[in-house]
């Protein structure tokens, strides 16, 4: 997974309210066999308009979304941030978040970053003019315009996305302790080894 | 110094503890791992894009199941969907080394039913794969359970799992079973009394003398729907009839270690002394051949019994259920199950498509004949070896001469993800899982039972107590 340390970018002034993964991808792309490219689906109602937000030319391939309260909520798919990663967001800001899409997009590299609704509207205005700076390192999102609104973030969480760990990152970076153990039941259950090769 | 007593749960999760973290979760070591082509295409893609490798091939083994057809399999499938699901997994398996048991092949079948009849699923083992009946495999004295797709691709790199401990519930069935009542009344019985929240957070171990006396398969059945009481795994204590179901498997020990094993898995039962979370103890002698009237697979009642009033619980948001569930299964409360008519049968299903399952379905066809208003009667065997052996014991001509379709293995009508699918609006005989809104396929109705009383409803064209076609005891 890629580090994350600091980004300056295009933000999408999106700004909904409760949101929820249906809207993010409807049930219909699911039946796939790839992360990638759901980004084709992201969104899919919204975009039947279009002159929606998220194909104007200025906003194509925008790393950042701006939305509105709860955003993420209905079900547990990982289609959800699969898709927003899909479409070029690494960064979603809004006043709160879902508990299973906010796990899911952490466990996909995603940021997310819980502003007041004031300093969201506030990004919202500027969002149609200039570009934003989410500075993970120092906690901030800032503006050409002197705006330094701070965020609060789990450790962990910071740690793993500064330093480009995902989960699975982080338990090969146990591979010791793995190996031993593998070790260990290579001699003390040696049955278990090979099994699926063994017919 | 004694050692506190454990339960089976916290014998084998602490005989799988690669490390220990600060917050409460541990590293698990991951033994078993079996996959399907539903629940992994995604994770693969993950490997791939990180230019990961898939550690342990050799404790990952795949097979087809939920989107195979069950007739006319060498001809081209249609959904393209499925297809492109099939093909992704026999190509991920060629590029990362995994064995693959494909979709003609005499031993392919349902994931469930193939792990242990491979010798691949062991007791004391932990045994994972993406789909949450892999409780079925705790029959057996393993530790299973179903995963998400990320969690698929962390035991691929890692052959691991980072997990928090459970709480332990005990589900102690005492007395014995009588004339007619089968393990998967047993199951329903326990999920009748619980509910579908009671295993939340657990997991549950079955004991006691009715599961004591129970076969290796009949135990598959109650594990395999630990999940609809809420319990991730439920598990239950290895003994003689166990290791004489391994024994001579093609994957299981062999030899000095077959021995060595035995002796092990010999330590894999719950300590005298040893606490449980929770305990539920259920009177074997009082459960009855059982149905479900709802949507929920708490809404079981006996087949002697009728469809209950709304108001009848106590509890106001389960009364509202019951008038949604009762509106969807077109069914009047006060109505006596019997009266019930139905339009398709399935027997199949990782809760109940193994040999014993076909035995019984066929005792009761026998020389009977499906009712003449049936639509579809199938019966589904879990696996190519067990369509062998039903065939092989002329099973499967009681059930063409009955007027059912004897089919090849696969998920089939269980989850109308392939093309055998329950018509909307139309009742269904089913030895299946769930019965939730629409599993079978668009507003299809289904009635879970034992394979026993689903070949009865099959011969009467209703929801039939089977004790009256079975003669005296």
């Amino acid at each position: 997974m890629d580090a994350f340390k600091t980004l300056t970018g295009i933000a999408v002034p999106f700004g909904a309210k409760n949101v929820d993964t249906d809207v993010i991808i409807p049930a219909r792309f699911l039946k796939t066999i790839q992360r990638a490219g759901l980004g084709k689906g992201a969104f899919a109602t919204i975009r039947e308009n279009p002159d929606n937000i998220f194909d104007q030319p200025r906003h194509k391939g925008a790393p950042v979304l701006i939305a509105g309260d709860n955003f993420g909520c209905g079900s547990s798919r990982e289609h959800a941030p699969w898709a927003l990663t899909d479409m070029g967001f690494r960064v979603v800001i809004a006043p709160s978040f879902a508990d299973i899409f906010s796990g899911n997009a952490f466990k996909n590299g995603m940021l997310l970053v819980a502003l007041p609704q004031e300093q969201i509207d506030r990004l919202m205005e500027i969002a149609e003019t200039d570009e934003i700076t989410v500075d993970l390192e120092n906690q901030v999102v800032t503006t050409p315009y002197q705006d330094r609104f701070a965020f609060e973030i789990d450790p962990f969480r910071k740690h793993c996305l500064l330093n480009g760990l995902d989960e699975i990152g982080l338990t090969q970076a146990m591979d010791k302790d793995i190996a031993a153990f593998e070790a260990k039941i290579a001699a003390d259950q040696p049955w278990i080894a090979g099994a699926a090769k063994a017919a | 110094m004694t050692q506190t007593p454990r339960t089976l749960y916290e014998k084998i999760w602490d005989a799988h503890v690669v490390a220990e973290r600060d917050d409460g979760t541990a590293l698990i070591f991951i033994d078993r791992h079996l996959i399907h082509e539903v629940t992994t295409p995604q994770a693969f893609e993950g490997l791939r894009t990180a230019g990961r490798r898939l550690r342990r091939p050799d404790l990952t083994l795949a097979v087809p199941d939920h989107n195979v057809p069950t007739n006319h399999r060498f001809e081209p499938i249609t959904d393209p969907e499925s297809v492109a699901q099939l093909a992704a997994l026999t190509r991920n398996c060629a590029d990362f080394g995994v064995e693959l048991i494909e979709m003609n092949d005499a031993r392919q079948g349902i994931v469930h039913v193939i792990g242990p009849e491979q010798g691949f699923t062991l007791p004391g083992t932990t045994v994972v794969c993406g789909d949450s009946h892999t409780a079925t495999h705790g029959a057996f004295g393993a530790l299973a359970f179903g995963i998400g797709t990320s969690e698929i691709e962390h035991v691929f790199a890692t052959q691991t799992l980072l997990l928090r401990r459970a709480k332990t519930m005990e589900v102690r069935v005492d007395g014995s079973l009588g004339h007619g009542v089968t393990p998967k009344d047993v199951t329903l019985a326990v999920i009748g009394e619980t509910g579908t929240g009671g295993g939340t957070g657990h997991v549950i171990e079955y004991r006691g003398p009715v599961i004591e006396a129970m076969s290796v398969e009949g135990r598959m059945t109650v594990c395999n729907m630990a999940i609809e009481g809420g319990a991730r795994a439920g598990l239950i204590a290895p003994d003689e009839k166990t290791f004489a179901y391994f024994q001579d498997r093609p994957r299981s020990p062999k030899g000095a270690d077959w021995e060595k094993a035995i002796a092990y898995w010999r330590t894999l039962v719950t300590d005298p002394g040893a606490r449980f979370d929770k305990s539920v103890v259920i009177d074997g002698t009082k459960i009855a051949p059982l149905v479900t009237w709802g949507t929920s697979p708490e809404d079981v009642v006996p087949i002697t019994g009728i469809v209950p009033e709304p108001a009848s619980f106590a509890d106001p948001t389960k009364q509202d259920a019951a008038r949604k569930s009762l509106d969807y299964m077109g069914l009047v409360p006060g109505t006596r199950l019997e009266d019930v008519e139905v339009q398709n049968i399935f027997i199949g299903s990782c809760t109940n498509s193994r040999i014993e399952d076909l035995r019984a379905a066929a005792a009761v066809a026998k020389g009977r004949h499906v009712a003449d208003h049936i639509k579809q009667a199938l019966v589904v065997p879990g696996s190519g070896l067990v369509k062998r052996q039903a065939e092989a014991e002329g099973l499967d001509r009681i059930f063409i001469e009955a007027g059912f379709d004897w089919r090849e293995p696969g998920c089939s009508m269980c989850l109308g993800m392939n093309p055998d699918k329950v018509p909307a609006g139309e009742r269904c005989a089913s030895t299946s899982n769930r019965n939730f809104v629409g599993r079978q396929g668009p507003g299809a109705r289904t009635h879970l039972m034992s394979p026993a009383m689903a070949a009865a409803a099959a011969v009467t064209g209703r929801l039939t107590d089977v004790r009256q076609l079975m003669g005296a005891a």
